[in-house]
């Protein structure tokens, strides 16, 4: 039975190339991984190896030839006992399609063109949150709930608590979480309470820790990952993106990834630039991964034990200078708040200011002075930056007719980058001014006091930009 | 053909005629299977990156048959051998290939992105040495729950000169995880050799300065793979922590479809092929011990070729993924399956 040899593809890109020079002649015995030609690709001159066993029966394109396009019949391939001259009759007969060796009928081009190309045209994303959808507005927990007050620190400690209290499988690994009691003392009485097989003490090995506590989290395991800071999270990126983010894509949904990576995010003080980074917008940008950023306590308990039930990787970015602050929390058995539910922190119908994490003092701060010049601001707070409430910020926008944004990180590709694109494509019509990005300067963080005070948002700024989009 | 069955460190006399035949069956299977990606690859079927495995089946082969259920393996982005030495359908992993629907990732991961979760297979990762950590991960998940699984980590000479392999090592160690670290050493990174990579004398001992044994072995024998599987298994099961294989075996194609092969000779790919080669090894042992004859040899052949041929037409035949396809497995709606909490 002959079979045609056709023109390899020999790279991604490759769709002809040259039929440099064959090693084989007529009648020359082949066997498999044989090298029988050299062809050259806009890459390099290849070797190609034979996968079949038969004689070399006929040489359809002399060696020199440019532009053989890919799956081109270049030879045929007779068994012994054939002869060259049956090869017309044989290799026509070969595309019957009743041919009885399938081998054979990958050999053929006609056996390539089968694949069922659906139509083109790409369908829309199922979207959750079209600029129609209504915002939920219900409140996040019971009116005559209790409340106490306790600090961020208390809040993230007690939701890690509660979880690994509910479920075994939630551990917590990081450096200095166990026996140094946390670095900013948020796994306190952790180790205590749990032992050291779920409150695990790492070397200082990023991107090793990271790796396992995917790893885990691929097996079933539900990992706290803490990063001492998101600053060193950098050198675990590759594992919190290629493997935490798409393993769950990659494995047609078999491979799910319930782990959140968690510490402090964004300028400290005085920590200079290596240490004082905002990594939000980074991190939103990835599908596969939820971006959470709490400002009060009361959000950053419900949303971290949101964040442990979820089935995905979470990002859950807090921030040092929160960490001692006071809020009022919910004094419940078990509460949590949803992922894509923003917080109106403040309404007001002249300008509507969108912030997160630590963004909010500064929105909430000018807010205040805004009231007393008579501008009365609706302040949102995103608190997940992936998914993000759209239908809040616009319904807000609807309302206002203005936006201003607020955040600590870098102006390009920033969320208020993203947020504004979005406002212009659903909202265009009730702007009454473009809305304004305030964000971190777009320089390193500087180490000396006063310019760190300039490098971050600041308070006057946010004032004028509103005065700026209110025509005031 | 001349062979040197003496290179061999086996004995072959307490190999049982089963085993021999299962290890010819398994080590033809991965070839033929790979030989029909290649083809489909030259004519367009398949797309991107597809790095073959050709020339190192004998690896796979003998550290599958020291795992039980439970056990756990994850590799590199040469890993067709490794599904189907764990029993992964090759219709489904052929048309992984030709990004078809019928494929184990539904056509969205491609040769290097493949995943079983009934056969305890984790990928299928394209970033070297990334499934170095996550493979200690997946022993993390064992020691933690209390059995007695192990995980073979695999990965390449190339890999192991990447840092958190050595992160990892220190870490398994510390922690007495159930891990296999097997370093399949094909000698050539691409296109650099290990000689022209590294001073070390080996890369196992490398495992010397964090406290984990671990010792070379020749590849090319299937029976001697499975002899220091079974001692590297042993030791993880009974808790001792990890232990590192360093594997000594060879690719016959290119790094990938689209590699020259300018770094080596090919009188050196050759001489491998003619007087090493771990299937023609077995074979002659089958026949030798006159455990089969050279028909029950053909028929074994033929019947590999039916499978293989099959999963080819297979992945043709399967339609692409349905657009609707591409949001979706994005985000988990629930608990992964086979997640811990149900076994707890």
């Amino acid at each position: 039975m002959a079979t045609e040899i056709l023109m390899p593809a020999l790279s991604p890109t490759m769709e002809e190339g040259t039929l440099a020079k064959w090693l084989k002649k007529e009648g020359d015995e082949v066997k498999a991984g044989d090298i029988i030609a050299e062809i050259e690709t806009d890459k390099a001159t290849m070797e190609f190896e034979a996968v079949d066993e038969g004689i070399l029966g006929k040489i359809l394109v002399t060696e020199g030839t440019e532009g053989v396009k890919v799956n081109a019949p270049i030879a045929v391939l007779i068994e012994e006992g054939e002869s060259a001259d049956d090869i017309q009759a044989s290799a026509s007969a070969g595309s019957d399609e009743a041919d009885s060796d399938a081998d054979d009928k990958g050999g053929h081009p006609e056996d390539t063109g089968q694949t069922t190309t659906r139509a083109e045209s790409t369908p829309a994303a199922p979207k959750s949150e079209p600029a129609a959808a209504k915002a939920d507005r219900s409140p996040d927990w019971p009116e005559d709930t209790k409340m106490k007050t306790m600090t961020m620190r208390e809040a993230l400690r007690e939701a890690m608590e509660e979880e690994m209290d509910r479920d075994e499988t939630v551990f917590l690994m990081g450096e200095e979480v166990g026996e140094y009691q946390g670095a900013y003392k948020i796994s306190q009485g952790l180790l205590d309470k749990f032992g050291p097989r779920r409150v695990v003490d790492t070397p200082i090995s990023e991107m090793g820790f990271t790796g396992i506590g995917t790893g885990a989290a691929l097996a079933g395991l539900r990992p706290i990952v803490e990063f001492m800071t998101f600053n060193f999270a950098m050198q675990a990126l590759d594992q919190i993106i290629n493997s935490a983010a798409k393993t769950l894509y990659m494995s047609g949904g078999q491979m799910g990834c319930p782990i959140v990576f968690r510490g402090p995010n964004g300028a400290a003080a005085r920590v200079a630039a290596q240490h004082s980074q905002d990594y939000t917008a980074w991190y939103a940008a990835i599908p596969g991964l939820k971006v959470v950023m709490p400002f009060t306590a009361a959000d950053a308990k419900g949303l971290l034990k949101s964040a442990i039930r979820d089935p995905n990787p979470v990002i859950f970015l807090e921030n040092e200078i929160l960490y001692g602050r006071s809020f009022e929390v919910p004094d419940m058995d078990d509460f949590t708040i949803p992922f894509g539910k923003a917080r109106v922190a403040r309404s007001g119908s002249d300008v509507t200011i969108v912030s997160f994490g630590i963004g909010m003092t500064h929105a909430l701060d000018a807010a205040e002075k805004l009231a007393e010049e008579g501008i009365e601001a609706e302040v949102i707070d995103l608190r997940t930056l992936r998914p993000i409430d759209y239908a809040t910020v616009i319904e807000s926008v609807q309302k206002t007719n203005r936006c201003v944004t607020v955040e600590e990180g870098f102006p390009v590709g920033s969320i208020g980058n993203h947020l504004s694109a979005y406002i212009m494509e659903n909202a265009f019509d009730w702007l009454d001014a473009p809305v304004i990005n305030c964000t971190g300067k777009d320089v390193p963080m500087p180490y000396a006091a006063n310019l760190e005070k300039h490098a971050l948002i600041t308070v006057p700024e946010i004032v004028e930009a509103v005065k700026k989009v209110t025509y005031k | 053909m001349v062979r040197k069955p003496a290179a061999s460190k086996s004995a072959p006399s307490n190999t049982s005629k089963d085993e021999l035949l299962k290890y010819y069956r398994d080590m033809l299977l991965i070839r033929r299977f790979e030989e029909k990606a290649g083809q489909l690859y030259g004519m367009g079927q398949i797309g991107g990156f597809c790095h073959l495995y050709i020339g190192q089946e004998a690896v796979v082969t003998g550290l599958e048959a020291c795992a039980k259920e439970g056990d756990k393996r994850i590799t590199s982005y040469r890993d067709h051998g490794h599904m189907l030495a764990c029993g992964m359908d090759p219709r489904g992993v052929m048309a992984e290939l030709t990004g078809r629907e019928g494929g184990y990732s539904k056509g969205k991961g491609g040769s290097m992105h493949m995943f079983s979760r009934e056969k305890h297979f984790y990928g299928g990762h394209g970033i070297v040495a990334a499934q170095v950590p996550l493979g200690a991960g997946l022993a993390f998940a064992d020691k933690y729950l209390g059995n007695d699984n192990v995980t073979f980590t695999y990965f390449g000479d190339g890999a192991a000169n990447q840092g958190q392999v050595y992160e990892t090592y220190n870490m398994a160690e510390l922690w007495d995880l159930p891990v296999v670290f097997v370093i399949e050493n094909n000698q050539y990174a691409m296109g650099t050799s290990v000689k022209r990579s590294t001073k070390s004398n080996s890369l196992f001992g490398r495992g010397e300065a964090f406290g984990i044994p671990g010792e070379q072995v020749d590849g090319m024998d299937v029976l001697a793979v499975k002899a220091a599987g079974e001692k590297a298994v042993a030791h993880c099961r009974a808790g001792k922590g990890p232990y590192i294989l360093e594997i000594m075996t060879y690719r016959y194609r290119g790094h990938s479809m689209s590699d020259p092969a300018k770094y080596r000779t090919r009188e050196e790919v050759q001489k491998m092929r003619d007087e090493r080669d771990a299937i023609e090894h077995v074979r002659e042992l089958l026949l030798q011990g006159k455990h089969a004859t050279e028909d029950e040899l053909k028929s074994v052949d033929k019947e590999i070729k039916e499978i293989v041929n099959d999963a080819a037409e297979f992945a043709k035949d399967s339609p692409e993924p349905a657009l609707e396809e591409l949001w979706t497995d994005i985000y988990a709606e629930d608990l992964p399956q086979g997640s811990a909490q149900e076994h707890a």
